[in-house]
């Protein structure tokens, strides 16, 4: 009776005084809402998700969806994965939050305000697929080691800003220029200042597409914190790490970034095929670039059950990194027959398509609805899982849903 | 003469204080009244509050698992929760599994990379924790689809 009078009345900085530290986002506490240390931690209403999605880690924090989350067109942000590598920025200041490009290959270092990034250059709207480039790690045997992603790492959401390459015409770089690297404002785990938790990039040509943004805007509103508020980097269609989030420096390197997380094996797989759990060299490892082609069934939710007199519809999307879809196909016989989907052109380059399927039975029993896209140069997903790769990136196999016909 | 009028003018403060302090006494009660009051009216209107759990053992087992971390109890419990629940949660440690020397290389990088600290002997200690209770699992090439969520489906 006491203590609970004591937590009610107990504002944020008592709070902070019970736990010894500070509310990190005190400011983004839904009211009557108790922080980590007082409770279960409860991410759903600290970063506006749905309650089914699945935390794989609260720190760094982790969150997926599932297939069926994922039927919208748009991926609203309840169920857009979450996917750090380190503390959330703790302090925001959007007044003088600065963009500085600078690194060797430019001309002369240049700063930004936040404003004038906004006022300065021509907006530009794209709804761009990021998909963590260890989505499917689960997977993997021998099992890989981090986040073990089942299927939920993939999003699609409109992301609005300014062209990456009006900036860097803007600043002026060098020739010499083959790679940009971006840093954040966010924490190394070890709240070591001296680290940085990732700092990634993309090569020039990356860079320089016309769908490579700097945001400000997800889904026509500021991105929430948890994405990269106030400003991310979105190159669509690599691996998401790519899009850098609470952006506040980027390089114009001359060589390949070699910031945090760019070497060893992190978001690397081996130049060459190599054998389930063989030891590859840091010298042999590659960095990912484009993503693989990929589906998701949407709908139904596996493990629906229905009258062998009804036929099923079922809808889904597909993507393919740096390339469309050009083909969708299910099959529910386990792959010895492969019927075609309706399948729909992208809203834009790099983003995701829309698939749908009318199937009839022809028996009563247990089934599986398998889908497999096929890619524009005539790669289609395996339905084994692909290439083992220490990191266990890059896994691409067949999505497939449970039905039962009655 | 100065003493005695040292004297009277103490002990007018000393009075004075006693008044206060006895004001102060009377106040801080009637207030703890009246807030109590209050909370009585509204008790229980709001759910979101309920009362902190009466254990308050940080190490509490339940089930054979550690609560506030979820890890399995077992020998080398708390050298894994003083070391590696630190900078990331324990739920990391969980969903991976490893054998000996690809957790003892995990560790290196974090030794190299993360700023984790030399274990000394309790590397030891902890590895054997981790190999003896989240070891490897075959999966093969593709696992059976488990643990499906039956349900009719309406149209």
């Amino acid at each position: 009776m006491q203590r609970r009078t004591f937590v009610k009345k107990a504002t944020l900085s008592s709070m902070a005084g019970l736990i010894g530290a500070e509310v990190v986002f005190g400011n983004l506490m839904p009211k009557g809402y108790r922080p980590l240390a007082l409770q279960d931690p409860d991410p759903f209403k600290m970063f506006d998700k749905d309650p089914e999605m699945v935390v794989l880690n609260s720190k760094p924090w982790n969150m997926e969806a599932r297939a069926h989350l994922l039927d919208d067109k748009v991926t609203p942000n309840k169920f857009m994965f979450i996917r750090n590598n380190g503390i959330i920025p703790e302090k925001i200041d959007v007044q003088n939050w600065t963009l500085t490009i600078d690194g060797e290959s430019v001309n002369k270092a240049k700063t930004y305000s936040l404003g004038e990034l906004k006022s300065k250059f021509k907006h530009h709207t794209y709804q761009l697929t990021l998909e963590c480039g260890g989505n499917g790690r689960s997977e993997f045997d021998p099992p890989a080691k981090g986040n073990q992603w089942t299927i939920g790492a993939v999003s699609c959401a409109n992301w609005t800003g300014i062209r990456l390459r009006d900036i860097l015409e803007d600043v002026g770089i060098k020739n010499d220029a083959v790679y940009v690297g971006y840093h954040g404002a966010d924490i190394h785990l070890s709240r070591d200042p001296n680290k940085e938790p990732i700092s990634r990039g993309a090569p020039m040509q990356k860079a320089l597409q016309d769908e490579t943004l700097l945001a400000f805007k997800m889904n026509g509103k500021d991105i929430p914190l948890a994405h990269g508020y106030p400003l991310r980097l979105v190159a669509g269609g690599w691996p998401a790490s790519v899009s850098g989030k609470w952006i506040n420096r980027i390089s114009i390197r001359n060589i390949e970034h070699d910031g945090e997380k760019m070497g060893g094996s992190s978001y690397r797989i081996p130049c060459k095929p190599v054998a389930p759990g063989e030891k590859v060299k840091d010298e042999d490892m590659c960095v990912i670039e484009s993503m693989p082609v990929k589906s998701l069934i949407t709908y139904p939710r596996s493990g629906a059950t229905f009258s062998k007199s009804k036929s099923l519809n079922i809808r889904g999307h597909a993507w393919a990194g740096e390339l469309e879809v050009s083909k969708m196909e299910y099959s529910i016989d386990f792959g010895s027959t492969w019927s075609p989907c309706t399948l729909e052109k992208p809203a834009n380059r790099l983003a995701w398509q829309h698939f749908s399927a009318q199937i009839r039975f022809p028996e009563v029993g247990y089934y599986e609805v398998w889908a497999r896209a096929t890619d524009s140069q005539g790669k289609a997903q395996p339905m084994l899982l692909p290439g083992w790769n220490p990191k266990g990136y890059l896994n691409n196999a067949c999505h497939r849903i449970a039905v039962k016909v009655t | 003469m100065e003493d005695k009028k040292f004297w009277k003018s103490s002990r007018q403060i000393y009075r004075t204080l006693i008044v206060i302090c006895a004001v102060l006494v009377i106040i801080s009660i009637l207030a703890i009244y009246f807030v109590n009051g209050e909370e009585s009216n509204v008790q229980d209107t709001n759910i979101e509050y309920s009362a902190l759990p009466d254990n308050d053992d940080p190490n509490r087992i339940v089930d054979g698992i550690h609560v506030r971390t979820g890890l399995v109890e077992a020998e080398g419990l708390m050298a894994v929760v003083n070391n590696c629940t630190n900078c990331h949660s324990a739920e990391l440690v969980i969903q991976n599994r490893m054998n000996k020397e690809r957790w003892i290389s995990t560790i290196r990088w974090m030794q190299k990379t993360q700023n984790l600290w030399d274990l000394g002997d309790n590397e030891e200690i902890i590895v054997d924790y981790l190999v003896t209770n989240y070891p490897p699992v075959e999966k093969g090439r593709r696992e059976a689809l488990t643990d499906i969520d039956w349900y009719q489906l309406k149209d």
